[in-house]
């Protein structure tokens, strides 16, 4: 079945290998393995572009394919950076705190290293004790587990209460996005257990492993972020090649008529919200060791719209649409913001593009929605000469009307 | 006679209005129906009672031999009951194949589990490949359905909920804005069917329900006006004030 | 020299004249040697004599030695100095001129703090007897400020002479503290009810103040007891055994870090008490390596557990007031109970209004949207920095027009104008041509969001544009110590009801709200009847959007201006009107009220945390689109759509 789904899907296959080709080059360019070429923080933005590759696809399925616009999928991206991160800075922590107490004459107890280990991480919000949200911290495989739980537990408990009470459209973006807000909002108080506004820090040391050089984790994680959005990508594919795909894609244009065939829309709704979140999840989980750091505020509501620029300016409903969107947006904005896009002088004023890189993307953005529709991934089609049916601007759905009550209620 | 679908004393008030005022009636496991009446008359609201979209404020529904009662299930759950419907208007997904539409509304299990791991089988593209060829689509299979032409789709969406393999089904005028063959085929498409299961159909042009040869109900105001051949209700002489004498 | 002589004998004879003049120069030659080496033991009578001289200058000359201005005269004679160029300027006791003093001929008097309280106490008479009444109650706020014993009684010599209500109530406030009199005490705080007055409740408070002790055996006698305290019950066992170890009642227990520094102290040849110290890596080692020491008498003996309850048997634990007579702290609580009921019930008046006036910033802020997403499901995204445009507006007509007043009343139709303006720009460039497509316009309209916030970035800069209110607007309506109310929260009130209205008006009464309402209902129908759907479509959304911009006006008021204006508002202004039900004004008023009522009431229930507040409503907020999905005001049937 396997060599049938690849066989059906050209695509991936080329996708596949184009992501090979990309890391073994970046691979061969590093600082660790191969010329120096690339600086090992270049090396870094392009692991966690990667990362941001993978949520784009997870973004892509729910919204390009079940057609649910989340404004939220950041919020699980977070969540996931969360749940790592509690593990990375409590054993890196761990592993200070012993260093630090085996000076002292006496070795010291379980209970004087927790204690330790409380007060390190602590001290900025005046705590020494450690919440009960770190009950599994000490524990990679615990906290692994929680990087796909507690964002696929939440995302399946939000989903149930929306979709249940049928909340489509705009208003399941606005609740969304108000689901990302409280939880910005939680994650900022002190008293949420993580740190607060501080988050956690220091997430790129890996504990235990204090002879690898930053070098080479920056090329470790690129592999596991290339993996993982190998995997992803394989995984999206399949889900939308077949009919779970049809049956989605049905779902985005006309949920009603699904209904009436018999399949359980919210179900489907709740697996595929579900599903990308825990993906979600995953890419936040290797994003963030990559990052360094993470607080609250990479949760607002603005990074998760930011996503959905991502995806619709790659081209939704396309699964490499996607990934192209998240990579030349998110590349093309770091280097306009970080300053290292030449200024243009017309005389008169100094378009400095740190301050003007925002309204290009946001005008551009329009523009797309406008009069692309179809995004970057448009061109593919245009290369190919493939035919789509003209529909001069018409939404996907069916026609207006289709379930209006045509007798009127005089 | 049994019946397969017993609609008795239902009604729905929208915003104080009744569309449909103490209902009932029955419909037999192989019987075809026609109901007419005027705008107003709430043969879609009835439809949309029937297949759950909408909740009626008192009266039950039942369906089956074993009665069960259609208004505690969703619109999903009476799908897959047997409650097949179509709509006035042609609503195929016309993203996709004709092939794929088919092949969605091929009676299998419905779950999300069970459809993401399902591949079709040889028999599964035979049967869809029969269905298209029974509604006169069999070289469009490969055809994205937003290509198709009104009437075609209009046969699609028949294919679909002929291989939904429903017990019931409820057709929403399903002769609008069909040329003359168009409406011959789709006569003895609606005939055929009827003789396996129970088909309604809801209509506005009296010729086409001439054509049909079935008992007919006539709606007002929410309620059963005349039922019996069209020759008998046409005769009835309050149908003639409230119906034909606008018409 | 004879001449010298001579005049010294001169001013020595006509001294006593001088000092002679006025009574209280007179106790002050009398008492000279008190009040040179002035102490406050002894100075008291010299004080007293000084106040109740009847000298009219007595409270004057009092002012002045407490402000080091009082001099001795190497001749004897007291004065009243003040620095000069060249040494002191010199005054008699009567206030007259008297020249002037090289610094060595003047001894300045430097009363000690003792001595200048006691000058005080006696001063407060005079001030409060002042003729001025300023200058009255400025003695009285004094009093108030730092009440003492002492100021009881020149307090009731004032009011015996002239008492007005705000003397006889710091009176009362000072006899239920001060007052000898037991009962005194009780009436005086019986006599004031249930006043809400923030001063009686500063004076009721520390008179119900307790401290916690713990004595040998039971209730100890002559105190005033408050509660008595069983261990493990209303005090933990730790913290009743903590206050035997303070009051030295009990050997304080082994801490860790003691143990552990005896362990140190020990460790003999890589061992403690034989246990090599690497075994000491968890607590059953190093207690067990403890009890060795112990043994061996080399550390001391720590309170076991059976010691600790034997300990706590044998004492008992009490809350004592402080103030020893319990008819007055019985009064004292009651009346602090009454006070707290009343209490409750204004702050439940006050947070009303709290809610209130968030809910009118709501509802002012969500209109707009209400207009575009109720009436022609437009989802903008930019609404909120159309808000913020109408707040620089106003920031913008402040730096032209001066006047605050009318700088207000000209920005908020410009507002009107500016964001009507790009409004409808929006509308014709981008939404036209994505009308049934809701969530790409949402998406295009976020596009526009961050173009416009960026722009406002570039413009005005991050820092806060102030946007300051016209003077009247300014403070607040107090109705007592609890219930109050800003003035420009009124106003915004106000400017809320204007719009409902206004939109009221324009909805039911204009040619242009019926228009839109036939468009909104049926767009073709409406065509086929001569309404150009276009046409109301683009001023429909101006509309929304120029009211989005007197909202601007009046947020930018108590809120500072920045581009991030309209972000902070906008999930907030969705929210109230998804709450209130899409495409009814009552609902967007509703959801207002709702959501403002449910925010104060979260803050209250949890006062320190205002973002566990916004958290927990929007937590609600998902939970109630559960039962109500189409909000508090839906349009029921048909008409409701899809």
């Amino acid at each position: 079945m396997t060599q049938g789904f690849l066989a059906k899907n050209p695509s991936v296959l080329i996708f596949l290998a184009a992501l090979a080709l990309f890391t073994l080059a970046v691979t061969l360019l590093s600082h660790a393995y191969g010329v120096s070429f690339l600086s090992t923080s270049f090396v870094k933005t392009l692991g966690k572009t990667l990362c941001l590759c993978l949520i784009a696809l997870a973004m892509d399925l729910v919204w390009g394919y079940a057609g649910i616009l989340s404004l939220g999928h950041f919020a699980f991206f977070g969540l996931g950076g969360y749940m790592i991160g509690m593990w990375l800075m409590y054993a890196r922590t761990e592993e200070i705190v012993v260093q630090a107490l085996s000076g002292a004459p006496l070795p010291p107890t379980p209970e004087e290293i927790v204690s330790g280990i409380g007060t390190q991480i602590f001290g900025v919000v005046g705590g020494s004790e450690i919440p009960w949200v770190w009950s599994f911290a000490h524990s990679l495989p615990l906290q692994l587990m929680l990087v796909v739980l507690v964002p696929g537990l939440l995302a399946l408990a939000f989903g149930w209460l929306a979709f249940r009470s049928r909340v489509t459209g705009v208003y399941l973006s606005i609740l969304t996005q108000a689901m990302t807000l409280a939880l910005a909002l939680y994650l900022f108080q002190n008293d949420s257990g993580l740190r607060g506004n501080n988050g956690l820090s220091g997430l790129q040391n890996m504990p235990g492993q204090g002879a690898v050089t930053q070098d080479q984790l920056s090329v470790w994680f690129l592999w596991a972020s290339a993996l993982a959005l190998g995997l992803g990508y394989l995984l999206c594919a399949w889900v939308v090649s077949g009919k779970f795909g049809s049956v989605i894609r049905a779902i985005r244009d006309d949920e009603q008529r699904v209904r009436f065939l018999g399949y359980s829309v919210e179900s489907y709704k709740l697996a595929v919200f579900t599903l990308t979140a825990i993906i979600a999840a995953i890419a936040g989980a290797l994003y963030y060791p990559q990052a360094g750091i993470i607080n609250p505020a990479e949760l607002a509501p603005i990074a998760s719209i930011y996503l959905a620029v991502w995806v619709a300016i790659g081209g939704r409903g396309r699964l490499y649409g996607a990934v192209i969107g998240a990579a030349f947006v998110s590349l093309l904005s770091s280097w306009f913001t970080g300053g290292r896009a030449p200024s243009i002088n017309l005389g008169f004023y100094t378009v400095n593009w740190v301050d003007w890189w925002l309204i290009l993307l946001g005008l551009a953005f329009v523009l797309v929605t406008l009069f692309a529709p179809q995004g970057i991934g448009g061109l593919f089609d245009l290369w190919q000469g493939a035919k789509h049916p003209k529909r001069r601007g018409a939404p996907l759905g069916p026609d207006d009307g289709s379930f209006q009550e045509k007798e009127a209620v005089e | 006679m049994s019946a397969l679908l017993e609609v008795s004393g239902v009604s729905v008030t929208f915003d104080g209005f009744r569309a449909i005022n103490n209902l009932s009636f029955n419909i037999a496991a192989q019987e075809l129906r026609a109901i007419i009446g005027p705008n107003g008359a709430g043969k879609t609201t009835f439809m949309d009672i029937v297949t759950g979209k909408t909740r009626p404020d008192e009266g039950s529904v039942t369906f089956g031999e074993r009665s069960v009662s259609l208004l505690s299930l969703s619109e999903a759950q009476i799908a897959r009951a047997g409650v097949g419907r179509k709509f006035q208007r042609p609503t195929v997904f016309e993203d996709q194949s004709v092939f794929d539409n088919l092949m969605m509304a091929l009676k299998k299990p419905r779950g999300p589990l069970a459809v993401l791991m399902f591949r079709a089988s040889k028999g599964d593209a035979r049967k869809v490949r029969d269905l298209a060829e029974e509604v006169g689509l069999g070289d469009q299979l490969e055809r994205k359905s937003g290509e198709l032409s009104h009437g075609q789709k209009q046969w699609l969406e028949i294919g679909m909920l002929l291989a939904q393999e429903p017990r019931l089904l409820l057709v929403d005028e399903p002769a609008a804005g069909m040329t003359l063959a168009e409406r011959e085929h789709t006569t003895a498409l609606l005939v055929e069917m009827a003789k396996t299961r129970a088909v309604v159909v809801v209509e506005h042009d009296m010729d086409f329900v001439r054509r049909l040869d079935c008992k007919v109900t006539v709606l007002h105001e929410g309620s059963v006006l005349a039922e019996g051949t069209l020759d008998h209700v046409t005769k009835n002489p309050s149908v003639i004030e409230v119906y034909l004498g606008r018409g | 020299m004879r001449l010298f002589l001579s005049i010294l004998a001169a001013l020595f004879l006509a001294l006593p004249a001088v000092a002679q003049g006025t009574p209280a120069a007179q106790i002050l030659a009398d008492n000279r040697a008190l009040v040179e080496k002035s102490s406050r033991q002894t100075i008291g009578p010299v004080i007293e004599a000084l106040a109740s001289s009847g000298d009219p200058a007595a409270a004057a000359i009092l002012a002045a030695w407490a402000d080091r201005g009082l001099g001795l005269h190497d001749d004897g004679r007291f004065l009243l100095i003040s620095e000069a160029e060249a040494g002191w300027a010199l005054r008699d006791l009567s206030g007259a001129e008297a020249g002037q003093a090289a610094k060595g001929e003047v001894k300045q008097l430097r009363p000690n703090s003792g001595v200048r309280g006691l000058i005080a106490t006696a001063l407060v008479q005079f001030q409060l007897a002042d003729p001025d009444p300023a200058r009255r109650s400025e003695a009285l706020a004094s009093i108030a400020r730092d009440p003492s014993p002492d100021h009881l009684e020149p307090l009731r010599v004032a009011m015996a002479k002239a008492s007005d209500p705000a003397m006889a109530r710091l009176e009362r406030l000072l006899t239920l503290r001060f007052d000898p009199d037991s009962a005194a005490r009780v009436a005086a705080i019986e006599s004031f009810g249930a006043d809400l007055g923030l001063d009686l409740r500063a004076a009721l408070n520390p008179l119900v103040g307790t401290r916690r002790i713990a004595v040998a055996g039971g209730a100890p006698e002559g105190e005033n007891l408050a509660a008595s305290l069983t261990p493990g019950k209303e005090i933990t066992r730790e913290a009743a055994y903590d206050l035997l170890v303070t009051a030295d009642l009990a050997p304080a227990r082994l801490t860790e870090a003691d143990q552990r520094a005896t362990l140190i102290e020990n460790i003999d040849n890589g061992s403690v008490a034989g246990i090599p110290v690497a075994a000491l890596d968890n607590r059953a080692e190093r207690d067990r390596a403890y009890t060795a020491l112990e043994a061996e008498g080399r550390a001391p003996a720590a309170a076991t557990e059976d010691e600790v309850s034997a300990a706590l048997a044998a004492h008992s634990f009490h809350d004592v007031y402080a103030e020893p007579d319990p008819a007055v702290t019985e009064a004292a609580e009651a009346a602090l109970a009454r006070i707290g009921l009343k209490v409750g019930a204004m702050q439940a008046a006050d947070l009303s209004l709290d809610a209130l006036s968030l809910a009118s910033i709501y509802f002012l802020a969500a209109i707009g949207l209400a207009i575009t997403f109720g009436v022609m499901r437009v989802i903008n995204m930019a609404h909120g920095e159309f808000i913020m445009m109408g707040a620089y507006t106003g920031y913008v007509v402040q730096q032209v027009v001066a006047d605050r007043t009318l700088s207000i009343l000209l920005a908020l139709p410009l507002a009107f104008l500016v964001t009507f303006a790009a409004g409808v720009a929006m509308e014709r460039l981008v939404i036209r041509h994505l009308y049934k497509r809701p969530l790409e316009t949402l998406l295009a309209t976020f596009g526009i969001s961050i173009a416009l916030q960026q722009l406002a970035k570039n413009i005005f800069g991050t820092q806060a544009r102030p946007l300051t209110s016209p003077g009247w607007l300014d403070g607040a309506l107090v109705f007592n110590d609890v219930v109050s109310i800003s003035y420009i929260r009124i106003a915004i009130f106000a400017l809320a009801l204007v719009f409902l209205g206004v939109f009221l008006f324009i909805m039911k009464r204009t040619r242009l709200g019926l228009e839109v309402r036939a468009v909104t209902q049926n767009p073709s129908m409406a065509a086929s009847m001569g309404i150009n759907p276009d046409r109301i479509n683009m001023l429909t959304f101006g509309l929304g959007s120029g009211i989005a911009g007197i909202a601007g006006v009046a947020i930018g008021l108590f809120a500072k201006v920045t581009s991030e204006l309209g972000s902070d508002y906008i999930v907030q202004s969705f929210m109230t009107v998804v709450v209130g039900g899409v495409g009814n004004i009552w609902g967007t008023l509703a959801g207002a009220l709702m959501i403002g009522g449910m925010q104060k009431g979260i803050e209250w229930l949890n006062p320190s945390n205002t973002l566990a507040a916004q958290t927990y409503m929007i937590i609600f907020i998902i939970i109630f689109i559960q039962f109500r999905p189409r909000g508090i005001i839906a349009l029921k049937g048909r008409a409701a759509g899809d």
